[in-house]
């Protein structure tokens, strides 16, 4: 698939701009704080209703008005269409397919899929597990956007059992309370258990694919492994079995309930679970270099790529800002990685950081204006 | 900011459900600019609901009297009880025409996040019901949220040894509508919840 056009109003720095894209390899150049970034966060917006650069809302539209608007056509099996997203912060973003009104911003995902490399994907190799799960979990939603809701059940759960704890442990009026967390345990559980069988799923399908990428980038590097630390036992720590997991996670938060109530929050589940990487038999956090990290950082994004495009509807790829952070031969390697692709969608400061495999259309982004130049 | 009574009309109608600032603006000087027989009609009807309207003492859906049109009614089946989180859902269902039983609500779900447990609702009062053993079926109609199967599974939790039947509403496609535009969550639940089909 390719995105043909993009539109948007009042989104981040633009009043209103607007691009006509092409399949291929397209890039925005300009100075930093012109607004490329803004462009192609408009199109992963459109892509998985969130931004890869905040966490909230308010920041994508512009300042001074309540909401911003963002449109794409896209083009997929030599079909085209329309997505329009409004985004009005505190509230439900409107949606529209093909100009028809969704009941839901949720119903648009899958139209339109990206893979974004960004500086801060440096962060799921070297960062916090937080980043490692939110990594999966992305790409499960991406595959298979049932897992939107999977995953906002399990938070929901998550923040009222937490609540549950905090009051129950503080008053310590047993009774009432450790009654319904029974409930909660068990609806952690079920929803625990689909969140789980789906990141074994992908964990699985996963590995021979960042190894692979992982060798390409690095020209010869590795072996990779990828291990999901579940908080379910290691026997069945690749089960997919939703009643078996269901059960497992209902005797490990069972087990973990006294520390839970004395700290006052869920000590086990699938929100603290972790995914180990590792390079050459020695665990990545901590022990990779710079420009290992950065390998294995673009391999997991390579591979996401690989997944989604075996699953049929190849994804746009996104390059934002990467090249300027790797050496000469990784930019090379990646360069040759993605070159293939349907469509590819780069920013850069400087024409020059651009590898030459990569001249395409190219755009110039300056004070809010995009114009192409080629 | 306006001046005096209209900022405090203005103000007090913002704080009412799904009225936010600019509608309340907006209510508040259509007030103003209103008949006063019309203004005195919304006034008598706001202290009459205060005054006059009281809670069943049965099922705890809104009555004038000390019970309730539906518990007072005696053509009701007394061997089912329809469990649901607010009167607006007792309307909603009576509106069916299908329902022969009799309700009870519970004036809310089991939320912690929102500080609600099961001592706030009327689940006491449920399970007085329940002990005189007349009733043989409990209809769990609580919102298909996660605060509602929350609550349906404490439910149905409690009155496990008592013997009584318990049922949970059907989640599934809505009639009328089109296949391709059920979400997944739904189109999965109505896959659960299939049954024979016969010709």
């Amino acid at each position: 698939m390719y995105l043909s056009r993009l539109a948007v109003t009042d989104f981040r720095s633009y009043p209103q701009a607007e691009a006509a894209l092409e399949p291929g390899v397209t890039s925005f150049i300009g100075p930093n704080g012109q607004g490329k970034t803004n462009l192609i966060e408009a199109v992963g917006y459109l892509a998985t209703l969130a931004s890869h650069r905040v966490a909230h809302d308010a920041p994508l539209v512009r300042q001074g008005t309540d909401r911003a608007i963002v449109r794409g056509l896209v083009v997929r099996d030599g079909r085209d269409t329309l997505l329009e997203i409004e985004i009005t912060p505190g509230k439900a973003n409107r949606a529209r397919l093909a100009g028809s009104p969704v009941s839901r911003a949720r119903d648009i995902l899958g139209t339109l899929r990206t893979v974004l490399f960004a500086p801060e994907d440096l962060a799921i190799v070297k960062g916090d597990p937080a980043g490692r799960r939110d990594y999966l979990d992305d790409l499960l939603v991406a595959r298979a956007p049932r897992y939107a809701a999977v995953r906002a059940d399990y938070d929901r759960v998550l923040k009222q059992r937490n609540a549950l704890l905090k009051s129950a442990g503080n008053a310590r009026r047993a009774g009432a309370e450790l009654r319904t967390l029974d409930v909660w345990d068990s609806h952690l559980a079920t929803a625990g258990a689909e969140l789980l069988a789906g990141r074994h799923d992908l964990v699985e399908s996963l590995r021979p694919l960042v190894d692979k990428a992982y060798a390409a980038v690095s020209r010869g590097g590795g072996p990779t492994t990828l291990d999901y630390q579940s908080s379910v036992p290691p026997e069945i720590a690749d089960s997919v079995d939703r009643e078996l997991l269901a059960a497992a996670l209902s005797a490990a938060v069972a087990a973990s309930r006294d520390k839970d109530l004395d700290r006052g929050i869920t000590l086990v589940g699938p929100h603290r679970d972790e995914l180990a990487l590792s390079i050459g038999g020695l665990p990545a956090k901590g022990y990779a270099s710079h420009g290992e990290s950065w390998s294995l950082a673009l391999a997991l994004r390579l591979a996401a790529y690989d997944l989604l495009r075996a699953d049929g509807g190849e994804p746009v790829l996104i390059l934002d800002d990467v090249f300027a952070e790797l050496d000469a031969t990784r930019r090379e390697s990646l360069a040759e990685l993605v070159a293939p692709a349907e469509q590819v969608l780069i920013t850069a400061a400087v024409v020059g950081d651009v590898p030459e495999q990569l001249a395409g259309g190219r755009f110039d982004v300056a004070a809010g204006e995009v114009r192409r130049v080629r | 900011m306006y001046e005096g009574p209209v900022q405090d009309l203005i103000d007090e109608l913002g704080r009412l459900p799904g009225v936010g600032p600019k509608s309340a603006q907006r209510i508040a000087f259509f007030l103003l600019a209103a008949d006063p027989v019309d203004v005195r009609r919304l006034i008598d009807a706001l202290t009459e609901v205060k005054d006059k309207v009281k809670f069943c003492s049965i099922c705890g859906n809104v009555a004038e009297d000390d019970q309730c049109r539906i518990c007072r009614d005696e053509r009701r089946d007394l061997t089912v009880i329809c469990v649901v989180e607010e009167p607006k859902d007792v309307v909603a269902i009576e509106r069916t025409r299908e329902f022969r039983g009799r309700y009870h609500v519970l004036g809310g779900a089991i939320s912690p996040i929102e500080g609600v447990g099961p001592d706030d609702l009327r689940i006491r009062e449920l399970m007085m019901r329940l002990a005189d053993g007349t009733v043989t079926e409990l209809i769990l109609a609580t919102d298909p949220n996660l605060e509602g199967e929350a609550t349906a599974t404490y439910l149905a939790r409690m009155v496990k040894e008592m013997g009584i039947t318990v049922t949970r509403l059907a989640s599934g496609l809505p009639v009328g509508g089109d296949l391709e535009y059920a979400d997944e969550v739904t189109l999965g639940r109505a896959f659960e919840g299939r049954r024979a089909y016969s010709s």
